[in-house]
């Protein structure tokens, strides 16, 4: 898809992708603290993505390599909208591939490739505040931030074992950054969570409707939230990918027909897609073969 | 003795209008202060600015803390004040709503404050909620409960409990009777009285029921219009009001 004239390079105007610089700048200073933005509207709704894509036109580049990814895939809806979004109003090259890619703008999932050095990670955030469900007051939530006031988030996690034996918080798992700001790490697995712990991407997190942006660097620390006595754990399967046969990675059930066939196969296409290009079967795979 | 509060000359006004004036009392370890009067004379405005949930307009509290001796809590910065509400003392809100999170379990409800000064051991937490769930008489096995499943009761010995598992020194209670029938405050006030005595707690008690102050204080004051019209022992100023205010407050009371 090529380049299409009239608009500005990656569609905002130069005065405002200098002000979500600057947030930008801000929020990595502080690693895990939420900086106010003035987000702009957008040519698509709030909540489908706005805050990732100012984040994204603000620092990418014409040398940029941009993949986009919507539940680990590359060809959902989301995802194919924002790469030609981005396709149309900067010309540059995009991609599937994890590793060639010089900034990735994600919704719900890291990667299972390694991030590597000088790589950027853009997620979009629908909700920002990590406290939100048990503070409904911005001005508290504020101040419980400012004074590291952070044991109600240990009420919640008290709550998931009291009802259900476990911590049930699977999704949205709130880390601890840098030993000092507690942050929602958007709706990502927790099984992701610990790849956002001393990576060497940088990783942005935008949220357009509620206008706020916070980052953690690269190779910083990132907590999750736990108990002595029930430690953070991640999601585990029984079962290894029905395509390529991984067993180390994020699987969705997908159902296959009306009488309860389902198989498991990872949510990471990419990953998949390069799992069996190197010759890897999964075992529904063997059975057609 | 030192004393463990020391309030000199609080003043609160709301604009030209009068929330308290010109307060100022000695509470010492051990002891029950209640505050009596009719409603808009003041006694919430003066509990919320001695509890630190409202800034005076003048006048100082000083609490005697751990260490430090006798401060004015108004001079601590403001994470040393919160540290102070939730750990060496206890609020109780008239409205247990006020002062339950009415979305989480009883367990969670008690255990706040322990995950709030640091504690990160589930088990640990659990055992000392469940033991505190006893201690109010509300059984062991409804600590999974949402405070909404409670009656009102509970509801208040369960703000009691919750106040009370940091085992502070001192505890602000408003109106903790307040809307609950005869009975069920008889149980409450029997409750309240026995871990005063038991904890060595120190309590500022707001009511505007006699009956409370006369069972759980052991002195009062008398608050109109903002001002404390009488001071004393509770059963000598109830016994022998001297103010005219209060000898009516007190014959107000209907005799069964």
């Amino acid at each position: 898809m090529s380049k299409v004239e009239g608009y500005n390079f990656a569609y905002l105007d130069e005065q405002t992708k200098r002000m979500i610089r600057r947030s930008i700048l801000k929020a990595v200073a502080i690693p895990g603290y939420q900086v106010p933005f003035g987000s702009r509207e957008m040519p698509l709704p709030y909540g489908w993505g706005t805050g990732g894509i100012q984040v994204t036109a603000a620092v990418i580049g014409p040398d940029d390599t941009l993949k986009v990814i919507d539940q680990g895939a590359d060809d959902t809806t989301n995802a194919v909208n924002i790469r030609s979004f981005f396709e149309q109003t900067t010309g540059v090259a995009t991609t599937d591939k994890t590793r060639e890619a010089t900034l990735i703008q994600t919704r719900h999932r890291i990667p299972e490739a390694p991030l590597a050095e000088g790589q950027i990670m853009v997620y979009q955030v629908p909700i920002p505040e990590p406290l939100r469900w048990l503070e409904p007051r911005e001005t508290e939530t504020r101040k419980m931030h400012g004074l590291a006031d952070y044991g109600v988030m240990h009420v919640k996690l008290y709550e998931d074992i009291a009802h259900y034996g476990h911590i049930s918080t699977a999704y949205d798992y709130p880390v601890l950054v840098n030993g000092r700001y507690v942050m929602s790490p958007s709706p990502i697995p927790k099984f992701d969570n610990p790849k956002l712990d001393n990576s060497p991407a940088l990783q942005l997190f935008g949220a357009g409707r509620e206008k706020r942006i916070y980052a953690i660097p690269p190779y910083t620390k990132v907590e999750s939230l736990d108990f002595e006595d029930h430690p953070f754990q991640i999601e585990k399967w029984d079962r290894a990918c029905a395509i390529c046969g991984a067993t180390d990675s994020y699987l969705d059930e997908i159902v296959t027909d009306d009488r309860g066939g389902r198989i498991f196969v990872c949510s990471d296409t990419d990953y998949c897609g390069e799992r069996v290009a190197a010759g890897h079967r999964g075992a529904d795979e063997e059975q057609a073969a | 003795m030192t004393p463990l509060l020391t309030v000199s000359g609080l003043t609160k006004t709301y604009g030209a209008h009068t929330g308290c004036r010109d307060v100022g009392f000695e509470l010492f370890p051990g002891e029950v202060l209640g505050i009596v009067g009719e409603s808009g004379s003041g006694k919430t405005t003066l509990l919320r600015c001695l509890s630190a949930q409202l800034a005076p307009t003048s006048g100082t509290v000083a609490y005697d803390m751990r260490g430090l001796g006798p401060t004015d809590i108004w001079s601590l910065s403001e994470p040393e004040r919160r540290m102070l509400t939730r750990t060496d003392w206890g609020i109780v809100h008239q409205s247990a709503r006020d002062g339950l999170r009415m979305e989480v379990s009883a367990g969670a409800n008690i255990g706040e404050r322990l995950m709030a000064v640091g504690s990160r051991h589930y088990g640990n937490i659990r055992t000392e909620a469940e033991g505190w769930l006893t201690r109010v008489e509300i059984e062991a096995g409804r600590i999974d409960d949402l405070p909404t499943t409670f009656s009102g009761g509970m509801q208040q010995r369960l703000q009691i409990a919750r106040n009370l598992v940091t085992g502070p020194r001192l505890v602000f209670m408003d109106e903790p009777t307040g809307g609950l029938d005869v009975s069920v405050q008889a149980r409450l006030l029997d409750l309240m009285r026995g871990l005063v005595r038991q904890m060595g707690l120190s309590a500022v008690i707001v009511t505007h029921d006699l009956a409370v102050v006369r069972l759980l204080a052991d002195r009062i004051m008398v608050m109109k219009d903002g001002r404390v019209v009488e001071a004393g022992l509770t059963d000598q100023v109830l016994d022998d009001p001297r103010h005219a205010y209060t000898q009516l407050l007190v014959s107000s009371v209907l005799q069964v």
